[in-house]
């Protein structure tokens, strides 16, 4: 920095008293500023994803690493190589693309072939976020656009769900259907038996040893993240709890095969990419509404459409849908709220 | 009894008061060279009153007001006037000027003095408030006399004075409420008086208990007014926030604090208005803090309106190797200088120093990430946000509706900006470029 400070001020001016020259830097105020950057935010959501990462590889072994890392490598050098190409600023160093990296590798079943993180990778990372004006300017979350391209182009290679079992050899590892697949097909009476009883079925939910994708499914790991960015107020309460708790009373009401009110929400809570998503996909700053009010909207939205799909639409699973359609509402919700402004509630007939 | 008041949203900056908030004003040097501007106040600029070759004498008036909302000129030292011209001043404009070059012996025209200051009516306070040619020392530096005029339809009911101090840095007000308690209480009561009104306010920021518990003792016989304590936060000094903490009323949107029965003034004035009243000294001198790690030796002085920056900073043991950045008034809301040879006018707080290791850079910014933390802190709960957003695409009459008018740029979103946006600027230009 000090050398940056000598540079953009070439210009000297004399001062009147002790003969000496200094140069001054004149900016606009304010002088000080936080030391907050959009560095720091990213690298501080990476590092609250650590726990769930740590927990997949934990279950699926080193085919999270594999994963995850050919998602994180790719993001981070494509990032690198169209900014180069197009003689942009270079920014890829500042944590947003190894998030987009580690979100997608997360979001992926572990047994996928390699093309899958990389193909997943460049849609996400150029197509959803370069292509729109880089980081800031996108109107999709880069990593759900980056698994729904991956979804709809490769559907069966996305489904293949393996067991938990910390496999060496992942290929050869068993497939199995996640809890969301059971309760769609089979019910939740089925899906206790698959795990035993209920209070199995809610730990099993809770430390993630279930089918699913790499980092979605220990609910516990991700709540420990999600309380890290929580403590340090890179996100607030507003979009997590009213996803989660629209989520929640629509599983209750909506969710049984007895008829109302008997579904059981939590879950609907524990599984799928819920807790992912509500805590760390949703609240993604570029695509959710910037007025807390807003984020309320949004959070229900998701939370409503992620139950619609899973009750009523073909997939087991709906979060990823949800939260890429509430993108497109997010600057319209946003235009629609507005804080309360000071000096507002008195607007009177005087002007003067 | 001292409950924490204070405003929804604003900010914590590192407030840094500990540099100077111990030293205890001291007189500058009589400075060999004064430089007058004539337009130190919000208004006309005074009519100047001296030719080339004059002899003054401190405390003589050089320029007059040239209208309603303008504010006379005095002489700060005794001297020849050698030069009206065009000056730079501090806030980067070129006003014209008196420069005085000073006889030596700093004799002053004699002064009214008014032993029996309580019984004046008020008008005869605000003539004389207006012929000390007092104007708000809290930076604004609008008309005292005026702002103690409001019109028949706006009753004022409440006088606040404004000792919340929240530029960091800063600690004139401080050092002024603990030295000088009685003053402070004084002058409050005539402005109760040229108002007519009969509560009064002073509003301290939490972190100056030495300055709370003097304006305490000062004012303990005075029924009609009220010490508060007030939270420390950014910005708990500007007028609206500040009657928000202390009143809760809410000044309307584009209003004026009498359109609540208020009027706030700044601790500094309250003195230069008791001074004026009970001695009939004009406004010539105020106490500027000069501080920040890039000054040798941070103090608060007593400087002769006029006296050029560079000769303060002199007899503050001058800069060190590696100051980057000298600011009139605070690091929230002061203005960088070009010059040191930029006078210290009648809203000049302060002089502060950055060092390199205190400076930031603001040269490289992002788009924004809309992570709200602006909206979260903007003390007018506007949206900051998409105003940047907006104003960055030339779309200023679309800001218009997001109430651009509204900011009165305490730099709060531009502080906690992780994406580092040059929002007053953005702020500022919209406003240049769009009326009201």
């Amino acid at each position: 920095m000090p050398k940056q400070v000598r540079h953009d001020t070439k210009r000297k001016i004399e001062m009147a008293t002790d003969v000496k020259t200094h140069p001054l830097i004149v900016s606009v105020s304010p002088h000080v500023r936080d030391e907050e950057s959009i560095a720091k935010i990213m690298w501080t959501v990476n590092f609250a994803l650590l726990p769930a990462f740590i927990m997949s590889v934990y279950y699926f072994g080193p085919r999270a690493v594999y994963v995850t890392g050919l998602c994180i490598l790719t993001a981070v050098l494509s990032e690198h190589l169209f900014q180069k190409g197009l003689n942009r600023k270079i920014t890829s160093t500042d944590g947003s693309a190894f998030l987009t990296g580690l979100l997608l590798g997360m979001n992926l079943p572990p047994a996928v072939p390699f093309y899958i993180p990389i193909a997943g990778s460049l849609v996400a990372v150029v197509i959803t976020k370069m292509l729109f004006g880089g980081l800031g300017y996108n109107i999709f979350n880069p990593a759900l656009v980056g698994r729904a391209f991956l979804l709809i182009s490769w559907p069966k290679l996305m489904t293949i769900w393996s067991t938990p079992t910390a496999q060496f050899l992942a290929m050869d590892a068993r497939t199995t259907a996640t809890p969301l697949g059971i309760l769609k097909e089979e019910g939740a009476v089925k899906l206790m038996e698959v795990f035993g009883d209920k209070a199995s079925l809610y730990s099993q939910l809770l430390m993630g040893n279930r089918a699913g994708s790499l980092g979605e499914t220990s609910a516990i790991a991700l709540l420990i993240g999600a309380a890290i960015l929580i403590y340090k107020r890179y996100i607030t309460w507003h979009i997590p709890f009213s996803f989660l708790g629209t989520v929640a009373v629509a599983a209750w009401i909506f969710g049984g095969r007895g008829g109302l009110f008997t579904g059981d929400p939590v879950i609907h809570l524990l599984s799928g990419g819920l807790m992912l998503g509500a805590f760390f996909m949703a609240t993604d700053y570029v695509t959710c509404p910037t007025i807390k009010k807003g984020q309320i909207i949004f959070g229900i939205g998701c939370g409503a459409i992620t139950m619609l799909i899973r009750l009523k639409g073909g997939f087991p699973e709906g979060v990823m849908f949800a939260i890429l359609l509430m993108n497109c509402f997010a600057p319209l919700i946003d235009r629609g709220v507005s804080p309360k402004m000071f000096g507002a509630v008195k607007k009177k007939e005087e002007k003067k | 009894m001292s409950k924490v008041a204070t405003f929804e949203r604003g900010i914590h900056p590192k407030y840094n008061k500990e540099l100077s908030s111990g030293k205890s004003i001291t007189p500058a040097k009589l400075p060999q060279r004064v430089v007058i501007p004539l337009s130190q106040h919000i208004g006309a600029p005074a009519k100047c009153e001296v030719k080339i070759g004059d002899e003054v004498k401190k405390g003589q008036v050089i320029g007059t007001p040239a209208g309603f909302v303008s504010s006379p000129v005095h002489s700060s030292i005794s001297g020849k006037v050698i030069a009206i011209a065009d000056f730079p001043t501090a806030v980067g404009r070129l006003v014209p000027s008196v420069v005085i070059e000073s006889d030596g012996k700093d004799e002053a025209v004699a002064f009214k003095e008014n032993p029996n200051y309580m019984n004046l009516g008020a008008d005869e306070i605000k003539a004389a408030i207006k012929d000390a040619g007092i104007v708000g020392m809290g930076g604004a530096a609008f008309p005292t006399n005026v702002k103690l005029s409001p019109p028949k339809e706006k009753p004022i009911d409440t006088v606040i004075l404004n000792g919340a101090e929240c530029e960091p840095y800063l600690t004139a007000d401080h050092r002024l409420m603990a030295e000088r308690p009685k003053d402070v209480v004084e002058g409050l009561k005539i402005i109760m008086k040229s108002l007519g009104v009969n509560k009064g306010y002073i509003g301290i920021e939490e972190n100056k208990p030495d300055a709370i518990a003097a304006i305490k003792s000062a004012a303990s016989g005075e029924s009609s007014i009220e010490v508060h304590t007030l939270e420390i936060k950014y910005p708990q000094g500007a007028e609206k926030m500040l009657i928000k903490a202390i009143k809760n009323r809410e000044v309307p949107s584009k209003g004026l604090p009498m359109d609540v029965g208020v009027v706030v003034q700044n601790i500094g004035t309250a003195i230069a208005i008791y001074e004026a009243v009970r001695y009939g000294k004009p406004l010539i001198e105020r106490v500027v803090t000069v501080t920040g790690r890039g000054i040798k030796e941070p103090r608060n002085m007593m400087v002769r309106v006029g006296t050029l920056l560079s000769d303060v900073i002199e007899q503050c043991g001058g800069l060190v190797e590696g100051a980057v950045k000298v600011i009139s008034g605070g690091p929230m809301m002061g203005f960088a200088q070009w010059t040191l040879d930029v006078p210290v006018t009648k809203g000049t707080s302060g002089i502060l120093v950055l060092s390199e290791e205190e400076y930031v850079s603001s040269e490289e910014y992002f788009a924004c990430i809309r992570c709200g933390r602006c909206v979260d802190v903007c003390p007018m709960g506007l949206n900051p946000s998409m105003l940047s957003i907006l104003i960055e695409k030339g779309h200023y009459e679309e800001a218009k509706d997001y109430n651009l008018y509204d900011c009165f740029e305490c730099g709060s979103c531009a502080y906690v900006c992780p994406a580092k946006r040059p929002m007053v600027q953005f702020m500022r230009l919209a406003k240049s470029q769009v009326k009201p």
